[in-house]
């Protein structure tokens, strides 16, 4: 039997996986080319990868961009003659010019945001692990599933065009408020720059669609036998939530793209009005609304930050639990939680707008809805804490970036509370403390749950492990380095420092944070320094890397463990084996494991 | 040259830091690989106690460091924000302080040891509704107090404010006072003319528009160079913004607002120094209280800075009289002080009574 009738039978008899005869079913036996095999695959785990080494590369695009913008902020006045070999007009002398720096703020935040920390992040372990971890052969729709990676494959491709185009890649910042973003006069970078900008965007959202639509039409219908909702490893539940979230609120994103579209492009005055530019005179838009962009784009862009970070809780939740040898503590506190985030993901966006002029009773309810997404993040954290205490633990690279991750959740969620309470956020709103919080909250803590992920489930996508000395170092530099850059940032913003300034030191309320911006600058380019270093363990590793020659080398209860080695399109030779328990058994009745597939014995315990 | 130098000294230091890397491997399988994996355990281990150690000391450091820079707060709204600030650093510290010296000291203490069974522990109640409880109580007072300074710093100024309208653009900030009669007159964005009126005043009849002259906007006073308040008075600031997006951040009164083309904000605020006293205290002849754009507005963005002078009233009355309608610049002609025919005395007489009357009818709230 070939994999595609594998894949129909199991559609049509439902979630219960029981076809006989299909013993050889880890060999191959249609012939898959060059092309299908590595480029046009369907397979999840070759497009887990493909998403992996995309987001890579726009890891280090995105990384390089703010190194470039970092040093043009330590140095305003210097130059730098190779500047302007590698951008040319962008900097002229050696300098970097306004336009650039604005170019790379925007599409370092823009790129970071949704190709590293959204696509590179859920795509690959969403496409690598729901089949893996709740036992299904592949996705409910692989074809579907191959067509999300390629519109964010073309997505990446217009973004990156964007950067060569005459008046320069959009320059508005990463949110785009109009009319900024609508007005190619207004800017140069809002011109073919910001078409592009935007259909690169929407390419993005398609993608994101197909991707969230077959995540939860998999974990819906697609488990083992015995894998109840309650049994599924809390990786699975957040992509699960992580995957609603997207489905829900890319489409109000996309709608707020397209009336930008007609804004910019058909003479409409949706976010314009009473606008007279400089050079150019009074426009003729009246009657629109600039505020009802940023409430579109915040009833995505708020979700967005969950969208990053709970993938990455889920990924901590289980290397910490393995890795403590340990059960995850709170298990149903763990997904209560996530749905309570998720929930309240939807209710808290205006908080990005409480200096726009909202109406300031309606901010308090904003103000309360945000303050309580503090509950469940607590809960969260307590009971990481207590998965560590009287664990076991073993410091593997994924281990030590689930634990920075932990540090660096609480180091930024707590500077969100500042922030969330309106009355501070008028001091701290678009400050550089804003960005130290997100930075931290959402960047580092989403890269770290990324490389735990990485760390942990390399030994399953290419049968080799990482070198861990480098490993290590690579932790101990990233963990180090992310609070240095982002801790004295913190007090850049209470000094009321902007956000998105090219040059400080014409202004004498700033210019004597000079110093800490040179800083910050150099540990910023050691930090991007040892990411490099991470991407030479990576791919070196990949076809070097010491070979793994057991099948479930940390010791873990889940499905994934069950596969060979490298697992081959359908992932299980022969049956998919039932589920008998939930998947954090450790350390239960003097046993180190209990794999999810055992069943439960006679004189277990239960808890 | 020095940057290939550069690349060359990095690429030098991979090579070398990945050769001992692969070493490392090697010899570990020597050692025996359990064995090294168990002492890169126990330094991993002991890491994770000195960072937190060092990442404290640092903490404190950072602190002793950067809180000079943090401006003196300079109204009294200002005072709330940096209570509220101090109980919320407070809280978040302890918060802060409590986690991080759990989670390290549980990642050292609890590290691999083959005498050590893990403790099997998969929920406890009591534990899950204490850690829901206390961070709501917490919270809801947080949030209270948030709310009672956000609904201060929101609502109504009070009657006596000084009222001041100020309009960004591309990149700079124009700023208005309502003259003689202490009304603002109206304005209309297609009637904009950068030289002459660059707010859009309607000045004149215009039936293609539909627009009479509005009266009040002939004494309206307008400037470019800075705005002038005066210590102790609170001011209103009626935001406008002519382009695109701008926001009004003044880092010193702890206060911010967009400006959003079309749509009209407002923030209000009670200044406590003079920029002389500011001087003073800071002990930096230079300082200027700066109005900072907040919201990304182009290329120009950082550059787009308004000065705001903090004044006694006397100084500000002072001040208030050598200001001309804008209506007069735009249409000299029309200048009655500006007359050359008038007599030298007279001229004096004049420019001195229409002086007077504006400071009182600024005055006049």
């Amino acid at each position: 039997m070939s994999n595609e009738e594998m894949l129909q039978a199991q559609t049509s008899t439902g979630q219960v996986v029981e076809v006989p005869h299909h013993d050889h079913h880890g060999e191959h036996h249609h012939h898959e080319t060059f092309i299908t095999k590595y480029v046009f695959s369907q397979d999840h785990k070759m497009i887990a990868k493909q998403f992996l080494v995309t987001g890579m590369i726009w890891a280090i695009l995105g990384g390089l961009m703010s190194v470039l913008f970092r040093l043009q902020l330590a140095y305003p006045d210097a130059t730098f003659p190779w500047l302007e070999t590698l951008l040319g007009k962008w900097a002229k002398g050696g300098h970097l010019s306004a336009e650039a720096y604005y170019a790379l703020v925007t599409t370092h935040g823009t790129v970071l945001v949704f190709f590293v920390l959204t696509a590179g992040l859920s795509g690959t372990f969403a496409n690598f692990l729901i089949p893996l971890q709740i036992g299904a052969r592949d996705m409910a729709s692989p074809f579907l599933n191959m067509l999300s990676y390629w519109f964010f494959f073309t997505a990446g491709v217009v973004m990156l065009s964007s950067l060569f185009v005459e008046t320069g890649p959009f320059s508005g910042g990463w949110t785009a408020y109009p009319p900024l973003s609508a007005l190619g006069s207004a800017s140069p970078g809002s011109k073919t720059g910001m078409d592009l900008w935007l259909i690169s965007m929407a390419l993005f959202v398609v993608s994101s669609l197909l991707g969230g639509l077959n995540y939860i039409a998999t974990i819906l219908n697609m488990r083992t036998k015995g894998m109840s909702m309650t049994r599924l490893p809390l990786t699975i539940w957040a992509l699960f939530f992580t995957a609603i979230l997207g489905v829900l609120s890319f489409p109000v994103l996309l709608s707020g793209f397209i009336l930008l579209i007609f804004d910019r492009n058909f003479g409409t005055s949706f976010y314009l009005s009473d606008i007279y530019v400089n050079g150019v005179g009074a426009l003729p838009n009246e009657g629109g609304s600039a505020i009802l962009y940023q409430h579109l784009f915040w009833f995505l862009g708020h979700p967005e930050v969950y969208i990053i970070i709970l993938p990455a809780m889920g990924i901590v939740s289980e290397v910490m639990s393995t890795n403590a040898r340990k059960p995850i503590f709170g298990y149903m506190a763990m997904i209560g939680s996530l749905f309570a985030i998720a929930v309240l993901a939807f209710l808290v966006w205006a908080h990005h707008m409480f200096v726009s002029g909202l109406n300031p009773f309606l901010g308090s309810f904003f103000v309360l809805l945000t303050l309580l997404i503090a509950v469940p993040s607590a809960i969260k954290v307590f009971n990481w804490l207590t998965t560590l205490w009287r664990g076991n633990i073993r410091f593997t690279p994924g281990m030590l970036f689930s634990i920075g991750f932990v540090s660096m959740f609480i180091s930024g969620g707590l500077t969100g509370i500042f922030l969330g309470n309106s009355a501070l956020d008028i001091y701290l709103h678009d400050t550089y403390f804003i960005v130290a919080h997100f930075h931290i909250v959402m960047g580092v803590a989403g890269m770290f749950g990324m490389y735990a992920g990485i760390y942990h489930w390399f030994p399953k996508m290419f049968g080799r492990y990482l070198n861990n000395t480098l490993a290590y170092l690579h932790f101990w530099i990233t963990f180090t380095g992310a609070y240095l850059i982002f801790w004295p940032m913190h007090y850049e913003g209470l000094a009321g420092m902007p956000r998105r300034y090219y040059d400080f030191s014409n202004w004498e309320s700033f210019k004597m944070f000079g110093g800490v911006n040179i800083f910050i600058s150099v540990v910023a380019m050691i930090v991007f320094a040892a990411q490099i270093m991470f991407l030479i363990n990576f791919f070196y590793s990949v076809f070097k890397g010491k070979k793994v020659t057991s099948q479930n080398p940390w010791g873990s209860n889940t499905l994934e463990w069950t596969t060979p080695i490298l697992p081959g399109h359908g992932n299980w030779v022969g049956e998919i084996p039932e589920v008998h328990r939930w998947a954090y058994d450790y350390g239960k009745d003097g046993k180190d494991f209990i794999s999810q597939t055992t069943p439960v014995g006679a004189e277990e315990s239960s808890h | 040259m020095s940057i290939f130098f550069t690349i060359a000294v990095v690429l030098l230091v991979f090579v070398v830091i990945f050769q001992i890397a692969k070493a490392s491997e090697y010899v570990s399988i020597l050692k025996g690989e359990e064995k090294a994996g168990k002492q890169a355990n126990k330094i991993n281990g002991f890491l994770m106690i000195v960072f937190l150690v060092l990442g404290l000391i640092g903490v404190y450091y950072c602190n002793e460091l950067m809180k000079g820079r943090i401006p003196l707060s300079s109204s009294l709204e200002g005072d709330k924000v940096d209570q509220m600030l101090y109980l919320t650093i407070a809280i978040t510290g302890v918060v802060f302080l409590i986690t991080h010296i759990l989670l390290f000291w549980f990642a050292y203490k609890y590290q691999e040891n083959d005498d050590r069974k893990a403790y099997f522990f998969p929920h406890n109640n009591k534990l899950e509704v204490l850690w829901t409880v206390v961070p709501a109580i917490v919270l809801s007072i947080l949030v209270v107090i948030g709310l009672r300074n956000w609904f201060i710093f929101t609502g109504d100024a009070p009657k006596e404010s000084l009222v001041v309208e100020i309009t960004g653009k591309q990149f700079g900030w124009i700023y208005r006072y309502p003259g003689k009669d202490n009304t603002f007159g109206k304005k209309y964005f297609r009637n904009i003319d950068p030289a002459t009126n660059s707010l859009g005043l309607i000045w004149a009849d215009n039936k293609e528009m539909n627009q009479t002259a509005d009266p009040a906007s002939f004494d309206d006073i307008v400037n470019e160079q800075a705005m002038y308040i005066v210590k102790g008075r609170p001011v209103k600031l009626v935001i406008n913004s002519r382009d695109v997006i701008h926001d009004v951040g003044l880092p010193h009164f702890r206060m911010k607002m967009d400006a959003v083309p079309g749509i009209p904000t407002t923030l209000w605020f009670t200044p406590k120094y003079t920029t002389k006293e500011m001087q003073e205290i800071t002990q930096n002849g230079n300082f200027e209280y700066e109005i900072a754009c907040d919201q990304i507005c182009g290329n120009g963005h950082y550059s787009m800075k308004g000065i705001i002078k903090v004044v006694t009233q006397q100084e500000y009355d002072v001040w208030a009289v050598t200001q001309k309608p804008y209506y007069f610049s735009a249409f000299p002609d029309k200048d009655p002080s500006a007359k050359p025919i008038a007599p030298v005395d007279s001229t004096k007489q004049t420019a001195g009574t229409t002086a007077s009357d504006a400071v009182k009818s600024i005055a006049r709230k």
